[in-house]
């Protein structure tokens, strides 16, 4: 590395065509005629692997027997009846390891029926429809919830229980409503703002107020919304990243993959945002592969995902490593960080230890490497990162908050779903799932306090 | 929401979608299971006399016609009447119906073409408190060999006598399934209506057989190396039940009869066809047998959305919108004209329409352009047969155009004229009326 050797992260490196290019829909919509066809292909099975496949148990055959029958509207009622946010999940599900994975086309034609497209066809119909209501909301029952997190999960819970006729306060920390989906999901999965349509139609449903940069910070906090509301749900995601713990983290350039993925998503312009001429990102799952084809696409020269562990250890799906490598994107495994170099407060390089599995336990085989870097991108895991968490007395398991099967948590009258909670897997779909299924038992204990009390 | 309950004939049902009479409806463990799926109603599978029951063949009793996807377009069966004794039957019935009062449970009856075996079984029908019976004159196999079914429903006079009969000795309201297996359907609907019945079902399946083994050379399917015709029904024979649905529906004899349509009917938009053409309700079987009773489901869902997206207030409201626009083909008006217009923004070419038109038709598409590959209507040769539209593989890239009047069609050389001239008043025509 030669010492005159400047840091070059800038944004501007491409041309205005090539931006647009590459931040448009990595999956291409379906056009009638694709629709009809790959509906087609959809045998209408019985107790169907995909439905059960779903986190959120969207009846599969069903939906897409109404896109084959020209009943796209039909679909659509059929997905967002058991998944309101089936519209961006059909966008950024794994469908790979999820519905698709299971199709019975896998063994006879080694192709699955592409469900995730056909959903994304579905809804896409309906909302861009005249009338794309299709829920009525239930009559006012009097009961007041307060949602903490506009993510899917709050989102999912927030729209259920507007929909049983309770009244909803959403209160989120950003600017925008959306959580992840907003903030944290590759822009070129879910072009043209989907993400706030989304949260406009959710919305729409009546009975939610929508309370932005409204961070719970004391525990006095969530005393507050527990005294003031029937419910409370939390669906705070995880706030914080976890550190690498080597020398050299605060150079310039050093930078969570989180925040980079978010500044892209906000940009009105992909053009400003800059970008290393080589990018090491250090991780496995699926923020790891955002950051780094997001990088490429931004025109960085060389990008290396680097992992310490093996390829059959990547929390990313083999889906989501192909669309890596096919980007141009390297893939090194067995690497683990020892240092980040730079000159002058700002990043040079990474000097990684080689490792390997001895009994079970990662260990260094002493040999060492080093990769040149202009920006290293951290996405290395999302930690709970809220104390006042803790303070308010609920129950952590693994770092995160304790919930039973119906995401009650420790704390009687609250309850929580999302990234926030211990075992999940860390889904958008999987968020989904949770707020909805907390919606259902608040719904449920609600109408039991009413009938108690003879309301 | 547009409304889909029904009422046919005086027999109520939450919605127009009945199974017919068919092994989905032998028994009661079937209908639960299609009354929790949805379904509005059933036509119980056709019980005969009191006494041993019938016996049905032990292998083969189903062929299929199958698209290369293995999507059935055609199914045939040679399966009987039901084969369990009359009184499990009539138990299962009175059971059923007890437990779902809102659906419509219609009871379909084949005995022999005697006045007194009729009057023997129908106030044991009517004990069961169904909601009507429905004359099985249609079976194709088997029973009519036995006299009863389609034999009974080729003859008019007969249709009338027992339909009569069914009327003096039950107070249920009495459908008649018709066979497809005549030459005018009109005479058999005719007879039925004279014979006092309330309404008229169909079509029952039609005469076929559906192959050779190349191998065995004999029928296809085979019991024990013999086969027999079997009732076709399925997707293939929709356009047939429609024509004789709307023959029924436009006869100034039976206009007004109510109509049970039958014949093909797999998702909402083959019951719209049906309902436009006069049918009030309508039954299905081979879609049930090949995806099992939750497609009701699709079929409300897509039907449902129609009726709004149309601004029906319900499936009354778009009960025979279509029967006016059919017609006999000496009213068709011979003055319209219609050119073929190819999308070449759409065209993939694969030269599908121009050797149809070329080999077949009126040599009026062209291949090449200026030595390239090139697909164009020429309007010269074209005489708007529709022929090219049917072949495309990609929708909407053909398409007919109708000329306006005034407009000069190019083939004739004259100008289209805004006249209605029938083949009844046309020049040509020798029996022509002159005006």
């Amino acid at each position: 590395m030669s010492a005159d050797r400047k840091a070059d992260i800038r944004p501007g490196r491409l041309t205005a065509e090539a931006y647009a290019a590459h931040f448009a829909d990595h999956v291409p919509p379906l056009t009638d005629a694709q629709a009809l066809l790959e509906a087609s292909r959809c045998l209408y099975c019985f107790d169907a692997p995909c439905t059960r496949a779903c986190p959120t148990g969207i009846d599969v055959p069903s939906f897409i027997k109404r896109i084959a029958e020209e009943n796209a509207r039909g679909a659509a009622e059929t997905i967002l009846e058991s998944n309101p946010l089936g519209g961006f999940c059909a966008r950024d599900c794994p469908t790979e390891v999820l519905c698709e994975q299971v199709c019975v086309r896998n063994v006879q034609q080694g192709r699955p029926v592409a469900i995730g497209r056909l959903q994304r066809f579905a809804v896409d119909r309906l909302m861009a429809s005249a009338n794309n209501r299709i829920f009525e909301r239930a009559p006012s029952s009097g009961r007041r919830a307060a949602v903490v997190g506009a993510g899917p999960a709050g989102l999912a819970c927030a729209h259920a229980l507007a929909r049983a006729g309770h009244t909803v306060t959403l209160c989120d920390a950003r600017p925008k409503a959306g959580g992840l989906n907003e903030y944290g999901v590759a822009t070129y999965k879910t072009a043209d703002d989907y993400a706030q349509r989304e949260v406009e139609w959710l919305l729409a449903i009546g009975g939610i107020t929508l309370q932005l940069g409204w961070a719970l910070t004391g525990a006095d906090q969530l005393e507050g919304l527990c005294r003031d509301h029937d419910a409370v749900f939390l669906g705070l995601g995880l706030a914080d990243t976890h550190r690498l713990g080597v020398p050299g983290e605060t150079l310039a350039g050093v930078v969570d993959a989180v925040e980079f993925i978010s500044a892209l998503r906000q940009a009105p312009d992909p053009g400003t945002v800059p970008v290393g001429r080589r990018v090491v990102v250090i991780g496995g799952g699926m923020t790891a592969v955002d950051a780094a084809v997001q990088s490429k696409l931004l025109g960085a020269e060389r990008v290396d995902i680097v992992y310490r562990r093996g390829p059959q250890h990547m929390r990313a799906s083999v889906e989501e490593q192909n669309l890596a490598r096919i980007r141009g994107v390297g893939i090194l495994h067995w690497l683990a960080p020892v240092e980040v170099l730079g000159e002058g407060g700002a990043v040079t390089g990474m000097r990684f230890a080689r490792q390997q599995l001895g009994a079970g336990r990662l260990a260094p085989t002493g040999e060492e490497c080093v990769l040149e870097a202009d920006m290293v991108l951290k996405a290395i895991g999302q930690r709970l990162g809220n104390p006042v968490l803790a303070q308010c007395g609920l129950a952590l398991r693994e770092g995160r908050i304790a919930v039973d099967e119906s995401g009650r948590t420790s704390i009687p009258g609250v309850w929580a779903g999302g990234d926030c909670i211990a075992g999940g897997q860390d889904l958008t779909v999987d968020a989904v799932a949770h707020g909805l299924r907390a919606a259902r038992d608040i719904d449920l204990q609600l109408s039991i306090a009413r009938t108690r009390s003879g309301k | 929401m547009a409304r889909l309950d029904i009422d046919f004939c005086g027999i109520r049902s939450p919605n127009p979608f009945w199974l017919a009479s068919a092994p989905p409806t032998d028994k009661a463990y079937n209908v639960e299971r299609a009354f929790e799926a949805g379904w509005g109603g059933v036509v119980w599978k056709t019980l005969g006399e009191a006494g041993p029951p019938l016996v049905n063949v032990n292998g083969p009793r189903y062929g299929a016609l199958l698209a290369v996807d293995r999507s059935l377009i055609g199914f045939n069966n040679i399966e009987l009447i039901t084969d369990r004794d009359l009184e499990v039957n009539l138990e299962e019935i009175t059971a059923v119906k007890r437990r779902w009062p809102d659906r419509a449970v219609v009871v379909s009856i084949m005995v022999p073409c005697r006045e007194d075996s009729w009057k023997a079984i129908l106030p044991r029908v009517e004990d069961t408190g169904c909601d009507g019976i429905e004359l099985n004159f249609g079976c194709p196999h088997g029973m009519s060999e036995r006299g009863m079914g389609s034999a009974v429903g080729q003859v008019p006079e007969y249709i009338r006598m027992v339909t009569a009969w069914c009327k003096r000795y039950t107070r249920l309201p009495v459908i008649v399934k018709l066979t497809p297996n005549i030459t005018d359907i009109r005479h058999p609907a005719r007879a039925a209506k004279e014979g006092g019945a309330d309404a008229v079902s169909l079509i029952n399946t039609i005469n076929s057989i559906m192959g050779v083994d190349p191998d065995t050379l004999t029928v296809s399917p085979a019991v024990g190396g013999e086969g027999t015709h079997g009732g076709y029904c399925g997707p293939a024979v929709k356009p047939i039940a429609l024509n004789m649905v709307a023959e029924i529906a436009r006869d100034p004899n039976t206009a007004g009869l109510p109509i049970s349509g039958i014949g093909g009917i797999g998702s909402w938009r083959d019951a719209l066809d049906f309902i436009a053409l006069g049918a009030g309700s309508v039954q299905v079987c081979t879609a049930a047998m090949v995806f099992g009773f939750k497609i009701v489901q699709e079929m409300v869902s897509g039907l449902c959305a129609y009726l709004d997206a149309k601004g029906f207030s319900g499936v009354e409201a778009l009960r025979g919108r279509a029967v006016g626009t059919v017609t006999d083909w000496s009213h068709l008006d011979l003055n319209r004209v219609s050119k073929a217009v190819i999308d070449q923004d759409k065209c993939i070419e694969c030269g599908r329409c121009h050797i149809a038109c070329e080999d077949t038709a009126h040599q009026a598409i062209t291949c090449t352009q200026n030595g390239r590959r090139h697909f164009e209507v020429k309007e010269e040769e074209c005489v708007g047969c529709n022929l090219c539209v049917n072949v495309c593989p990609v929708p909407g890239c053909i398409t007919l155009r109708d000329l306006a009047p005034g407009e000069i069609d190019r083939r004739t050389g004259l100008a289209v004229s805004a006249r209605r001239l029938e083949w009844t008043a046309h020049p040509n025509n020798p029996m022509g009326r002159r005006s």
